[in-house]
């Protein structure tokens, strides 16, 4: 990806953040977006550790866990404004990542995947069984930014929709731009050399476990940032947010949506996101549709739905 | 080219066509757990509703207004739950809203309600739902300490003071065993052992066992939910227990009895609705009428028993008709609101509710009755 390509994602993302209200027939549609950009930040987050350095997690959903209790707790007990809860989370969830990741990334394959998937139940199990901490499978409240009721004294009247629909908006779009950024980065292309090949990779002079370790610290600040976000703008936490369904959930956004591509992760969150909504009337057959999807996908389009059409727009079909 | 179309199609109906029916009618919103790991709850409150607004508008509506249901199910996930009030709010505009199966969607879903204005009646038990009082938010099951008191009422009348209790981990349980501690003092009782298993356990004979070899337990209580209630009353016959057991309204079905065997569950007592003793209700009953009508109605529609969870959506349907009806006006969400507040003597399936502006329940113990099995039957204990 050269330097114009990165500023024309950016570009198309901020375009359409900006635009679709326009065409927004209800303050309903500002939830789902404000729901699609969350997703989309934690996929951007697995675009780096599954896209740039080829390793596999199916425990992120933990690290949201971690930043979603984390604007839960620390305000109620630290004293904490939730803005800097959100930075706590992150630091928390950036520190278990480098922890545990030293052991677990000298896996591979499926054992790496089982590892990581340990941890999320891991997470997840805490949440549910420290009854007295976090409220247990009940979930518990969490405080308000306050961020919106300042905008309204300033003059600026937005709904609680609206709001989150920007905040989220512009949260991902910095995401998106430092994941782009990373790409070319001497540290991306580490990444994407150790994903080829880890012994070529290691022969000219990468440090392997290193760029693995940064990658996966990484993707786990954006899992944990897009649990805050989640968590902030619904008032309210489970541990749901940590749970194991919700990880496969983010993997396959990833590579539905194309795992090597930041705005290809950011199009698989959408219609992941989008496809529950509008299959409410076949609600029973939502799964199978979801399903049906994924696994045409894997056959026609391996690559994900966005770089193979890209690809096929081109006229350079494989 | 294919995909493209596909992606087009996709994206055209998110963005288009997701509005409800929009003609002169009452439009009612419901989100529940039909599926996923609550659908034991959600599935029959799903079914009670669709079948009562069929009944409903086949008798003409109210007021002469056919009810438009907008019914989403949002397996038993929080976070779904709000994008489906929000829908039902912003895009469907319904004029109020009944569901949220359980706690984590109730909690998700009412601040949803309390924001835009929008009466909202919950179908699930935690106190914290209605305690403090929230203007928009009303519920039907009884909350679990009410499940406490009326057991310990019971226990007072057997003159038990010491008990052992023994509750899962699971969100029900611990919730249960938790309210249960804060009012055993008021009811003169004490609680000298205090044990716990997890929702998946297969057997609880060591933490009986603990229980047994306290000195003094005249009775054990188990709030609990699912199959572990069932294993600990085998392990409670198996290890030969003299002192009576007592069980939650979790586990008021028959299905429970099937599971635990009717010769361990001999002798046990529970507190349960009237819906479990639908066919030995006497005709004076207060509440003969309304629960013969709903099990008969639903027995022969879907082919399958009434549950207590279909009950608390029965009656939340029957409470927000009847304020529909004397509020007058079926498009003000705020006089729905007022007139569901003034409900007065309103009998359903789990009691009789009597909402007042500090008390969004409205049920009393009187609600519960205490049950005990005999013969692998319910038998009503007075």
């Amino acid at each position: 990806m050269t330097g114009r390509n990165k500023w024309i994602s950016l570009g198309v993302l901020a375009l359409l953040i900006a635009l679709l209200p326009l065409f927004f027939p209800s303050g309903y549609y500002y939830r789902v977006g404000a729901l699609i950009f969350v997703n989309a930040l934690s996929v951007v987050g697995l675009v780096i550790l599954i896209g740039y350095a080829g390793q596999i997690s199916l425990g992120h959903a933990g690290f949201a866990g971690i930043g979603a209790y984390a604007c839960a707790l620390a305000p109620e007990h630290l004293g904490l404004h939730p803005a800097l809860a959100v930075l706590l989370g992150a630091v928390v969830s950036g520190v278990m990542a480098a922890l545990i990741g030293k052991p677990i990334l000298r896996l591979k394959g499926y054992y790496l995947a089982v590892a990581t998937l340990g941890f999320g139940i891991l997470v997840s199990m805490v949440l549910t069984n420290e009854r007295a901490l976090t409220g247990g499978p009940d979930g518990m409240n969490v405080a308000d930014l306050g961020l919106r009721g300042l905008l309204r004294d300033m003059g600026w009247r937005l709904s609680g929709g609206e709001f989150w629909y920007m905040i989220c908006g512009v949260v991902l779009l910095v995401g998106a731009w430092l994941a782009l950024n990373l790409f070319d980065s001497p540290s991306g292309r580490a990444m994407r050399a150790l994903h080829g090949s880890e012994v070529a990779a290691s022969t000219v002079g990468v440090d392997v476990p290193r760029q693995k370790l940064r990658a996966f610290v990484i993707s786990a600040v954006y899992a944990s940032v897009a649990g805050s976000l989640l968590a902030l703008q619904n008032g309210y936490i489970t541990p749901d947010v940590a749970g194991f369904m919700h990880s496969v959930e983010m993997v396959t956004m990833a590579v539905l949506g194309g795992v090597g591509s930041v705005l290809g992760a950011t199009f698989g969150a959408a219609i992941l996101t989008l496809l529950p909504q509008v299959l409410t009337v076949f609600a029973e057959y939502e799964q199978l549709v979801l399903g049906l999807v994924m696994v045409l996908v894997m056959i026609f389009l391996p690559q994900g739905l966005l770089p193979s059409i890209a690809r096929r727009l081109k006229g350079r079909d494989e | 080219m294919m995909s493209k179309t596909t992606t087009a199609l996709a994206t055209l109906a998110a963005l288009g066509a997701l509005t409800g029916a929009a003609q002169a009618e009452i439009r009612l919103g419901v989100s529940v757990s039909a599926t996923g790991p609550a659908a034991f709850l959600g599935d029959p409150e799903a079914k009670t509703i669709e079948m009562l607004v069929e009944q409903l508008n086949e008798e003409g509506g109210i007021n002469g207004e056919e009810i438009a249901l907008t019914l989403y199910d949002d397996g038993g996930d929080p976070n779904k739950a709000r994008t489906f009030a929000t829908r039902l709010v912003e895009d469907d505009e319904v004029v109020a809203i009944l569901g949220g199966s359980t706690t984590g969607t109730t909690m998700s879903i009412l601040s949803v309600a309390e924001d835009e204005g929008i009466p909202f009646i919950s179908l699930a038990g935690a106190i914290s739902i209605i305690d403090p009082v929230r203007e928009f938010v009303f519920k039907t099951p009884h909350t679990d300490r009410m499940a406490c008191e009326k057991i310990f009422t019971d226990m007072q009348a057997q003159g038990i003071t010491k008990i052992g209790m023994i509750s899962g981990t699971d969100g029900f349980g611990a919730s249960m065993q938790a309210q249960c501690k804060e009012v055993a003092g008021d009811h003169g009782i004490e609680i000298l052992a205090d044990e716990t298993y997890g929702p998946q356990d297969a057997d609880m004979t060591p933490q009986l066992t603990r229980i047994r070899n306290t000195d003094g337990v005249q009775a054990v209580l188990n709030p609990g939910f699912g199959q572990g209630p069932a294993i600990v009353t085998r392990n409670v016959a198996q290890l030969g227990f003299e002192i009576p057991l007592y069980q939650s309204h979790g586990v008021a079905s028959d299905a429970f009895i099937d599971l635990a065997g009717a010769e361990a569950a001999e002798g046990l007592r529970l507190p349960g609705t009237a819906l479990l003793i639908a066919d030995k209700l006497a005709e004076d009953d207060a509440q003969y009428e309304v629960v013969t009508s709903y099990t008969e109605a639903y027995k022969a529609k879907y082919d399958q028993d009434v549950s207590t969870f279909g009950g608390y959506a029965h009656d939340a349907f029957a409470l927000i008709v009847d304020a529909i009806t004397r509020a007058g006006d079926s498009e003000d969400p705020q006089a729905i609101r007022d007139a569901l507040e003034e409900t007065s003597g309103l009998v359903g399936t789990t009691g009789t509710y009597s909402f007042s502006p500090e008390d969004h329940l409205g049920l009393d113990l009187s609600a519960f009755r205490m049950l005990e099995i005999k013969d692998g039957d319910w038998l009503p204990v007075e």
